[in-house]
């Protein structure tokens, strides 16, 4: 999001929150979001792919909505609710032909980076996905099959766009398909806007409704949720039982939700564009890494990248939220201080905070409760070595989310090892400490420690997030240790 | 309970508040610079010669994401970065300051390589002990005024003798004014015009006019941020030396020319002394006073392939350079300048990208031979 497509963003939220009925504001938003989700895909090299990835985002959610029906719904009643979601169908479906139509306005058009496909193609794809849709409708007997089918499907699409060498593969296949040369394939090609959160929203509500915790939505709800467009570019990643009642809840935006919201998109602006954007003049990158001379300024470039990367987040969240507040929804925190933490389960407790719940619902508590039920007789897992394993996978794959490569997964790592570290001392520590009760200097001074520790050791794992290959990352820890 | 607000009302009125005081700080800091049609001023604050080292030449670049470095308008910043701010002058310092366009200050040649840099690596010294000090206070653009201009601002740090290097392209009457440096410091050039009744127009449209609304804290955002950005930019000059980005490979000097004889707006078969601005130069040598000023033609690549027989190089026609060269020779011979002919000093093949821009060997034989300039200049 750049700061265009924020001030366009504001005062469309404004307008949105101040004159659109209650009753409106659903469908209002959900053409809201479908033309930003188009509009904020930046162009590809590969023909037409900045229309069909948005499209696509669109058609995994309602493909994963049509999978989430409740199945046990008698023949009649079922049949009266599809009808009951037919005019959010056809909204939908107006809108990408709508906006696949763009490709006749010749100069005029905006909304997508580069020229929308024919319509015929658009068409065509909408019947298909129609007819996919219609065929999950009938198969609803299979639904706990047809669920775990399309987390397998999301998870394989995260997998490919994460993996550089899957992504070039992709392209160089897609390339081939389409008639462009395979030999300017890469794996830039596949810049797939949004799809990572949208995964994890789809995901969700995929394993809730398995788990039998996900009410029953309406389409539009349900895509509002999984295509918000605030949240569209860098989450957070919502609960969608929360959303959708703050959505159903209908309840009037006040004075204080626009000043607030205004108030946290110029934080977040500030944070972002000038003071993320000031420090990446001088932080960490892979082109001065090699350039530096001197161990002292090794550190505050990496002190300075460690900020930029907080402010650059932070701040883009904040723009989210504010927007979100503009238009009546209260978006959950993702940061809450956290490079004030004096340990590093507090740490995480505040980074990311939507990103580490999501892993502790859906794969850290599940993976515990399994190991724990499995853990008994002789093959009983002493209780360190299931913390051990869940923490160290839960961060390693925290850190492949964000790119399947070897650093990443070093990042993943690291975290995952201090986290089991600090939760053994942690053990160690908590009959020891009531002694410390009656010294609160001794108490400060630990906390100091603590927060000293912590914020190091966070910072100190930026290196393997911040470059791009080991032997890189490798030589800068040489390089700040002095040697 | 009547009157009693609730937290979402306080809540709104701080926020109002808040915001009215936002509003009215921001209109302060609007009329406070106001009354300033530039921020030279403010760009005397500096973290360089605090914080981290002073720049060794004068900040500019075209690409500032890989130079750490870039190219604005603030002379008193772009000076306040130099290392030659970094304090008073020591008393065992005898002090040179190198005036010139891109070649003095080091096109495609990293800052320890640069003439300044290699003749102070040969470690002269004056015969009463002093050490020679020699400031890069190149700028890459080719225009006399724009010397001049630099000068002005760098007398304040007490030289005790000037080296300007020129070439004919510096001296025409159009190349004058047409630097964005010059363009955007108006107030300035516009004194040197009138203190030294140069023949330049004091009202050339080219110049920056600020108006009310570019006085503002708005309209001057861009100038803010280059402040910002320089400083910010400091950080990885000290901790990486950089302060270019030097491509790996180039497009060498054109070797085979155009049949063109002419020269700007200028025709064969001779160059007059009204046509060029000897007197921006005559009015650097003014502005030296007592300082002793060396002038040397710089080298330059003269080419053997395709019409060489019609033009040296690029910038010059042989008729205009042979001409050019004369008219030095005799206005020094006439005025009485220290004026060194450094045409041919350079082998040919030491020539980068352009017909003035040296590798660091050809600098190296330059440095060499304006290093016993300032030798000679010492006297014994």
């Amino acid at each position: 999001m750049d700061l265009t497509v924020i001030l366009v963003f504001i005062p469309a939220a404004l307008l949105v929150g101040l004159i659109v009925p209650g009753r409106w504001k659903g469908t209002v938003l959900l053409v809201s979001s479908l033309a930003a989700i188009f509009w904020l895909q930046a162009a590809l090299p590969l023909r037409n792919l900045d229309f069909w990835l948005p499209a696509l985002s669109v058609g995994l959610t309602v493909l994963t909505w049509a999978a989430t029906r409740p199945s046990q719904i008698p023949g009649d009643q079922a049949q009266a609710r599809w009808r009951l979601e037919l005019p959010a169908a056809l909204l939908i479906s107006g809108a990408l032909i709508a906006i696949g139509m763009t490709r006749y306005n010749g100069s005029f058009c905006c909304l997508t980076a580069t020229r929308p496909p024919a319509i015929w193609q658009i068409l065509l794809g909408v019947g298909l996905w129609s007819g996919l849709i219609w065929l999950v409708s009938r198969l609803k007997s299979r639904a706990g099959w047809f669920s775990g089918s399309l987390i397998v499907i999301l998870l394989a699409l995260l997998v490919i766009l994460k993996s550089p060498f899957l992504s070039l593969k992709a392209s160089a296949l897609l390339r081939g398909l389409t008639g462009q040369s395979i030999q300017l394939a890469a794996a830039s090609d596949f810049a797939w806007l949004g799809f990572s959160y949208l995964a994890f929203r789809l995901i969700h509500a995929l394993r809730d409704f398995q788990a039998s915790k996900l009410p029953a939505y309406s389409l539009a709800d349900f895509v509002n949720y999984a295509i918000f467009f605030p949240s569209w570019v860098a989450g957070p990643i919502d609960r969608s039982q929360r959303f959708i009642a703050e959505s159903s809840s209908q309840k009037p935006i006040l004075k204080t939700d626009r000043l607030e919201g205004l108030w946290r998109i110029l934080s977040g602006v500030f944070k972002k564009f000038v003071l993320a954007d000031g420090l990446a003049l001088m932080a960490l990158n892979s082109q001065n890494v090699v350039q530096i001379q001197s161990t002292g300024w090794a550190w505050l470039i990496l002190y300075a990248y460690a900020l930029r990367i907080f402010l650059d987040f932070s701040g883009y969240t904040d723009i989210a939220i504010g927007l979100g507040r503009l238009v009546g929804f209260h978006l959950p925190e993702n940061f809450d201080r956290p490079y004030l933490k004096t340990n590093l389960t507090t740490f995480w407790n505040s980074w990311h905070i939507t990103l580490a719940q999501w892993f502790r619902a859906y794969y850290f508590n599940p993976l515990t409760r399994s190991l724990r039920s499995r853990s008994k007789g002789k093959f009983a897992l002493p209780a360190w070595a299931v913390i051990l394993i869940c923490q160290v996978t839960t961060m390693l794959l925290i850190g492949l989310w964000h790119g399947i490569t070897i650093n990443f997964a070093i990042w993943g790592l690291w975290h995952g090892v201090g986290l089991f570290i600090h939760n053994r001392w942690s053990e160690w520590v908590r009959p020891r400490s009531t002694n410390l009760e009656n010294r609160p200097g001794l108490q400060r001074s630990l906390k100091f420690a603590g927060w000293l520790l912590t914020f190091n050791f966070v910072v100190l794992g930026w290196i393997w997030f911040a470059l791009p290959s080991p032997t890189m990352a490798w030589d800068y820890v040489q390089l700040l240790l002095g040697l | 309970m009547a009157g009693q607000s609730t937290p979402a009302k306080t809540s709104s009125i701080s926020f109002v508040r808040l915001a009215l005081k936002v509003l009215l700080l921001f209109g302060l800091a609007n009329l406070v610079l106001l009354p300033f049609a530039s921020l030279n001023g403010l760009g005397r604050l500096s973290a360089y010669n605090r914080a981290f080292p002073g720049r060794l030449r004068l900040p500019y670049a075209d690409n500032p994401s890989k130079a750490y470095n870039l190219s604005l308008y603030n002379l008193e910043a772009m000076f306040a970065s130099h290392e030659l701010a970094s304090g008073q002058k020591p008393a065992d310092e005898f002090r040179v300051l190198l005036i010139g366009d891109s070649s003095t200050w080091g096109f495609l040649l990293p800052a320890e390589q640069t003439l300044a840099s290699q003749i102070n690596q040969a470690g002269l010294q004056t015969a009463d002990g002093r050490q020679v000090r020699v400031y890069n206070l190149g700028y890459p653009v080719m225009s006399l005024s724009k010397d001049l201009l630099i000068l002005s601002q760098a007398m304040r740090y007490e030289p005790d003798l000037i080296i300007w290097l020129v070439t004919l392209e510096s001296f025409p009457y159009d190349k004058q004014l047409f630097p964005p440096l010059i363009q955007n410091n108006p107030e300035l050039m516009r004194r040197l015009i009138a203190d030294f009744d140069l023949k330049l127009d004091i009202n050339d449209p080219n110049f920056k006019q600020a108006g009310l609304f570019d006085r503002t804290l708005i309209g001057q955002r861009r100038a803010l941020a280059d402040l910002v950005r320089l400083q910010l930019y400091g950080v990885l000059w000290a901790a990486t030396g950089i302060d270019q980005d030097i491509p790996e490979t180039y497009t060498p000097r054109q070797e085979d020319l155009e049949a063109d004889a002419t020269f700007h707006d200028l025709q064969p078969p001779t160059l007059r002394e009204e046509d060029l601005a000897f007197g921006i130069l005559e009015a650097g040598l003014v502005m030296a006073g007592d300082t002793p000023v060396i002038l040397i033609n710089e080298p330059m690549f003269t080419s053997q392939g395709k019409n060489s027989d019609i033009r040296y190089n690029f910038f010059y026609p042989r008729w205009a350079y042979d001409g050019f060269r004369s008219l030095m020779a005799a206005k020094s011979q006439e005025r009485g300048w220290n004026y060194h002919d450094l045409w041919d000093a350079v082998d040919n093949q030491e020539f980068t990208n352009s017909a003035v821009h040296l590798t660091a060997q050809g600098t190296a034989q330059l440095a060499l031979r304006i290093g016993e300039l300032i030798t000679g200049s010492l006297g014994p």
